[in-house]
């Protein structure tokens, strides 16, 4: 039986609290928690501030903005496919001034931690986006999304290709700010993203975003047509949850000090619990507020009951821990506990304190 | 005030070929108006099913110990309404509402003709009170393509001051549809207001009528959404703005119910090429 089970029951010597401390550091932004919105799930925070308080989350991901207004793809946009769904939206968009006017100044009035993410369809335009948005001020960081699969060009998604990820990333980086941390929003659908993640660190990226929607496509069988009016469409949700912790353990074990924020299927604390493991130091929600708009919201909080619950006093100790080595090589008696989560209601803060590093 | 409830299921009834159930919703129904609609998330938390289904508000009432409930009427068209036609009395649902804008009253006493296809008759029945309240003479014309399609017929006789109803069939009063009886019925109330809600080509044909009539229409779209709060783009159509502009509007939030005469009905499923933000249109940078 593992030591915490037994001291921690003991009202007197501790007082266990159900919750975890949720502040992590990502990329040198304290954030209070680790649950950030996911781009295209959450506009710019003003809906999602009906259901909950958007400043206790770590930030607010703005939808992917582009230069101009941008009125997106036709509908039908969307379909609902198993445990998830295909979205074909098409980076609509009132354009970065709109944006900034509009969007930013209100989550700056509101006090919201903020990542602006952008897109554009070349190179240069990544740039010239960047410059608006260091001229404006009033943001975190900035989610480069090189990744959307809803572009009228598959050549389009820089993600694909290590050369064009990184072209963006660099012009991205040389039109910001240099305080300013940079993620680059990469796409599962490669050979091999350990690779793209290389190129875009080497060319500027403080950390990553994984993953942004695997293609897909659904067809009709009463019309014996694709569903969607864009045909193929970004497959979301939890159906590909097992997809974006592999994609995050990945680039972890090869990258450990760069930051991740991990994304993909997430509806649980226990759900983002796993993207921490795997070595993410945030993560976003985004098809889950479909299901449940207070979902960012909850999950943050499930997440620090399921963090307490194993043990630990801060959030931030879990992540990577599931790249450690083999518990036999862990000191003992940690290595019993490492191997059972104690019941939340026993676990000691005390007795876990030896295997913070 | 938009809310999220944890609602009981009252009731679970047929009525012809849909289900109406009944749910505790309190602070929702309170602030519901017609036209507003609500949205359920399917299948519990673990469902395999991640979008929520939309609905509008067919009826609310004050009952003791619930306080505010509503009721909804179901199509059963797929998995998501097949499994909420089977709860029964005391499951629980996650509803949130009110959402959207709801049609808009006269101030004064005026002529109103209310036209339903289908279901889309379920929210005319909040409508044809508030607008009876205010002193409006009430038409209203219903269609299905069946009997058993029609909504609420018994109802809306005792609502309406003429009540037209027409299938496609015949199997219950004029051998048509709604559109076919529409000119005359307009000119017989001298109609100076038209609602409706129904499927898309309904409204389309609706608006078109109204427009040429010259009568003021408004009509709640059935567009297939996502989120139902208006984070997801999912539920835009092409909207003609107080600029003239056409924007892709959102008809979740800026909708459902639109002017009969601002829809591009005929756009529909397209961007217009003169739309804000089209592919070449050119906009502002």
């Amino acid at each position: 039986m593992s030591a915490a089970v037994v001291t921690g029951g003991d009202p007197d010597r501790h007082q266990p609290t159900e919750h975890a401390d949720t502040g992590v550091e990502l990329a040198g932004i304290g954030l209070p928690s680790p649950v950030l919105t996911a781009s295209g799930c959450a506009a710019a925070g003003r809906e999602l501030d009906a259901f909950f308080d958007i400043t206790e989350l770590g930030a607010i991901v703005t939808k992917s903005i582009m230069l101009k207004p941008r009125a997106g793809r036709a509908t039908p946009r969307m379909s609902e496919t198993p445990s998830g769904m295909l979205n074909s939206i098409g980076l609509q968009g009132p354009g970065i001034d709109a944006f900034i006017e509009n969007d930013l100044a209100w989550l700056n009035e509101r006090g919201a931690r903020t990542i602006v993410s952008i897109a554009g369809e070349t190179v240069e335009e990544y740039g010239r986006l960047a410059a608006k948005l260091r001229s404006t001020g009033g943001f975190d960081a900035i989610e480069v999304n090189i990744s959307c699969p809803n572009v009228a060009d598959r050549g389009q998604v820089f993600a694909c290709r290590a050369e064009s990820a990184a072209q963006v990333v660099q012009t991205v980086r040389r039109s910001s700010d240099s305080r300013i941390p940079i993620f680059a929003k990469l796409s599962p659908d490669v050979t091999d993203i350990v690779e793209i993640a290389d190129a875009v660190i080497r060319a500027g990226a403080t950390g990553l975003s994984l993953i942004n929607t695997l293609l897909g496509l659904v067809i009709d069988t009463t019309t014996m047509r694709p569903t969607l009016a864009g045909t193929t469409g970004g497959l979301s949700g939890p159906a590909i949850r097992p997809v974006a912790l592999r994609c995050v353990w990945q680039v972890h074990q090869a990258f450990p000090t760069i930051p991740i924020i991990g994304m993909g299927g997430i509806r649980s604390g226990r759900d983002a619990l796993e993207f921490l493991l795997a070595g993410a130091t945030a993560v976003s929600v985004g098809t889950a507020v479909f299901h449940d708009p207070s979902a960012p919201r909850r999950i943050h909080t499930e997440l620090a009951r399921e963090v307490r619950a194993r043990g630990f006093d801060r959030v931030q100790d879990v992540i990577g821990f599931a790249h450690r080595a083999d518990d036999r090589d862990v000191p003992s008696p940690a290595s019993a506990q490492h191997a059972t989560p104690a019941p939340q209601e026993t676990s000691s803060l005390e007795d876990w304190d030896f295997i913070t590093e | 005030m938009v809310q999220q409830i944890k609602s009981e299921v009252l009731d679970n009834r047929r009525v012809g070929d849909y289900h109406v159930l009944s749910l505790t919703a309190p602070g929702i129904a309170e602030s519901a108006q017609p036209g507003h609609f609500v949205t359920i998330a399917m299948g519990g938390e673990e469902s395999s099913m991640v979008l929520r289904r939309a609905f509008a508000i067919h009826q609310v009432a004050s009952r003791g110990v619930y306080g505010g409930t509503l009721d909804i009427a179901i199509s059963v068209a797929g998995t998501g309404t097949e499994w909420l036609a089977r709860r029964r009395r005391h499951d629980v649902l996650n509803v949130v509402g009110p959402l959207g804008q709801p049609f808009s009253l006269p101030k004064q006493g005026v002529s109103c003709v209310l036209v339903g296809g289908g279901y889309g008759s379920a929210p005319m029945f909040m409508l044809a009170q508030a607008l009876r309240e205010r002193g409006c003479r009430v038409d209203m014309v219903i269609g299905a393509s069946t009997e058993d399609r029609l909504f609420g017929v018994l109802e809306l006789k005792r609502l309406a001051s003429a009540l037209t109803i027409t299938t496609d069939d015949g199997s219950s009063g004029v051998r048509g549809t709604v559109t076919d009886v529409l000119d005359n019925v307009l000119q017989r109330a001298g109609a100076d207001v038209v609602y409706a809600c129904g499927p898309m080509p309904m409204l389309s044909e609706v608006a078109r009528i109204s427009t040429k009539q010259r009568v003021y229409s408004e009509c709640a779209v059935e567009e297939a959404m996502a989120c139902g709060i208006g984070v997801c783009m999912t539920c835009v159509l092409p909207v003609i703005g107080a600029d003239g502009a056409t924007r892709m509007v959102r008809s979740c939030v800026e909708g459902p119910v639109f002017r009969g005469d601002r829809v591009r009905w005929r756009d529909i499923n397209t961007i217009p090429a003169d739309a804000i933000g089209a592919p070449d249109s050119g906009g502002e940078s």
